[in-house]
């Protein structure tokens, strides 16, 4: 058989699977700024986004809750450690990077430049989502939400 | 003689002798997914379909289309044939009493949309009821919640057990004097469940409640004979039986589509337009308003012709005999839950894994060649009952056969080693 297993470990790497089985910074974020909701439908999805950022626009603090498949966890703990200490315009600015990065479509970016030299470090480990077309949105999820959170945008987002 | 394939021969359902040879009808079951051959199992979501129906489709396509009903030359006159051939064939398969009574639809939802809008629309009353159960598809609850919306009517909703069954009497309970149209599932999407439906229906009519019978998941796979069930509407789809989408069958009783306004207007469905009023044509065209869908209904027609020659009480066999080796061999695997478990089923079977959410399941199943479903499955009030956001559903159909389900639980282990 051609099929083998181990190709699916590019998708599910040690490092999304251990950050789908112990998620870091989940719960709720009592003093939160910034809250949004990101729903997939498709799978069923729902990740609640939480961030507390102060008067120089500086993230303090970052969690999320909710349930969702692996690799929707593992994107949104990810980007909770990622995003914590950034000012919210780089915070966007990693937004756009992931977007771009893991669905190849730079107009998703909401008309923002991509980010040529954003050093996306553990966050590569998301990239194996590029070869499955229909776990895009999964992975991308928490980032939208991250976008909509910090442009106060009221509505949940939906990556269907 | 028994060969090296004797496994083979013991899979063959008692009375289900030939079904086996069905699986070769379909071109898409030959190819290999990821390198692997395809183990379809998401027929309940849309099925397959055999060389048949697509050659019949193609020939129609290539010879005999032209508008239908209008026009004296000769290909009008092949496409009507054909279109009106359709209908004789599905008459005769689900046993209506008149071909006035098959209404072609977009498919189970447009059918479903229909009876809410013509039938009930007109007549619900606020304060009045419609009845259907926890079980049912998002097709059949949301057509309800629109025509409570527009009339100030109330949807009441009849709870399941544990197993995913109805409690019969607790729906005749429900059933009051207020209750104006009861709308059933025959076979649960999500569940697999297979409902009383003869009893439900007797009760309902003693009560004078028109019965909608929601029968996507059963004409594939079951003998539905309407007039034994005595139900008032059945609706169903073609893509879910061997034939292509944006077809499917309203069949309702003559009295019933007699008493029903049209629900669109255009042409076809009239026999004289003036300003100053419209005469109606007579059914079921009355519900067939536009151009319909004719090679849809050609293809749908060449599926029912080719079910016919397989002999749905042979489809039933083998699927019920297939449905039970499926649940016993995953019920073998480390960590399954199992979500419906009726005592009455047919073709499906959902289930987790684990801590495995669905989707992750899906994704590493079709690495393996193994399609099936994972989400709602369009019945989030069935997953909330459960208390989940989703469950992983293999289900089957005529041409699925034990190899398809080694595959299945093959692809299941492994899933549990890419997350140990």
């Amino acid at each position: 058989m051609s099929s083998d297993i181990d190709d699916l470990r590019d998708l599910y790497r040690e490092l999304i699977l251990d950050h789908a089985k112990s998620p870091r910074h989940f719960g709720q974020l009592e003093d939160a700024t910034h809250v949004a909701q990101g729903i997939n439908p498709l799978c069923g999805d729902k990740l609640q986004m939480y961030f507390s950022v102060d008067e120089n626009n500086k993230i303090i603090d970052a969690r999320f809750e909710g349930s969702g498949c692996a690799i929707s966890v593992a994107s949104a703990s990810l980007l909770t450690e990622t995003v914590i200490g950034l000012d919210t315009a780089r915070a966007l600015e990693f937004f756009a990077a992931m977007v771009s990065r893991l669905s190849g479509r730079a107009n998703e970016t909401q008309g923002e430049d991509v980010v040529e030299d954003i050093d996306l470090g553990k966050l590569r480990a998301l990239e194996g989502v590029k070869e499955y077309p229909s776990r895009v949105k999964c992975a991308t999820l928490a980032w939208h939400a991250l976008n909509s959170a910090l442009r106060d945008i009221r509505q949940p987002v939906s990556t269907e | 003689m028994i060969t090296a394939t004797s496994g083979n021969v013991s899979e063959i359902a008692p009375g289900a002798e030939g079904i086996e040879r069905a699986r070769n009808d379909f071109p898409a079951l030959a190819q290999d997914i990821n390198g692997v051959p395809i183990a379809y199992l998401d027929s309940a979501a849309s099925s397959q379909q055999p060389e048949c129906v697509i050659e019949k489709v193609a020939q129609y396509q290539r010879h005999d289309h032209a508008n239908v009903h209008r026009g004296v030359h000769t290909l009008s006159h092949r496409a009507t044939e054909a279109y009106e051939g359709a209908r004789d064939s599905l008459v005769a398969f689900i046993n209506a009493a008149s071909r006035s009574e098959l209404v072609f639809t977009s498919g189970t939802t447009g059918a479903i949309n229909l009876v809410a809008q013509s039938w009930c629309r007109p007549r619900l009353k606020p304060g009045e009821k419609i009845l259907i159960t926890h079980l049912e598809h998002h097709s059949n609850i949301v057509p309800w919640q629109l025509v409570c919306e527009q009339t100030g009517a109330e949807l009441v909703v009849c709870p399941i057990n544990q197993r995913g069954e109805i409690d019969l009497d607790h729906l005749v309970q429900l059933m009051d004097d207020r209750v104006r149209m009861l709308a059933v599932a025959h076979v649960s999407n999500a569940l697999g469940t297979i409902l009383p439906l003869e009893q439900i229906v007797a009760a309902a009519h003693e009560r004078d409640i028109p019965v909608l019978v929601d029968g996507a998941q059963a004409v594939p796979h079951l003998q539905v004979d309407v007039q034994v069930l005595d139900c008032d509407f059945y609706a169903f789809s073609g893509h879910k039986m061997f034939a292509p989408t944006g077809i499917g069958v309203l069949y309702a009783k003559e009295s019933r589509l007699d008493a029903m306004p049209p629900w669109q207007g255009g042409g076809d469905m009239i026999l004289e337009v003036r300003f100053d009023g419209t005469t109606y044509n007579e059914l079921p065209y009355k519900f067939e308003a536009g151009t319909p869908n004719i090679s849809g209904a050609v293809g749908l027609g060449a599926a029912v012709e080719y079910l016919r020659t397989l002999g749905m009480d042979r489809v039933a066999r083998h699927e019920a005999v297939l449905l039970q080796y499926m649940v016993e061999k995953l019920s073998t695997i480390d960590g399954i839950r199992l979500v419906g478990t009726a005592r009455n089923k047919a073709s499906v079977q959902s289930f987790m894994l684990g801590e495995i959410h669905p989707h992750d399941l899906g994704t590493i199943l079709d690495h393996q060649g193994v399609a099936i479903r994972t989400g709602h499955h369009c019945a989030m009030p069935v997953m909330d009952f459960f208390g989940i956001a989703g469950t992983a559903r293999a289900s089957l159909a005529l041409y699925n056969n034990r190899r398809d389900v080694d595959r299945l639980y093959d692809a299941l282990v492994s899933a549990r080693e890419v997350f140990a």
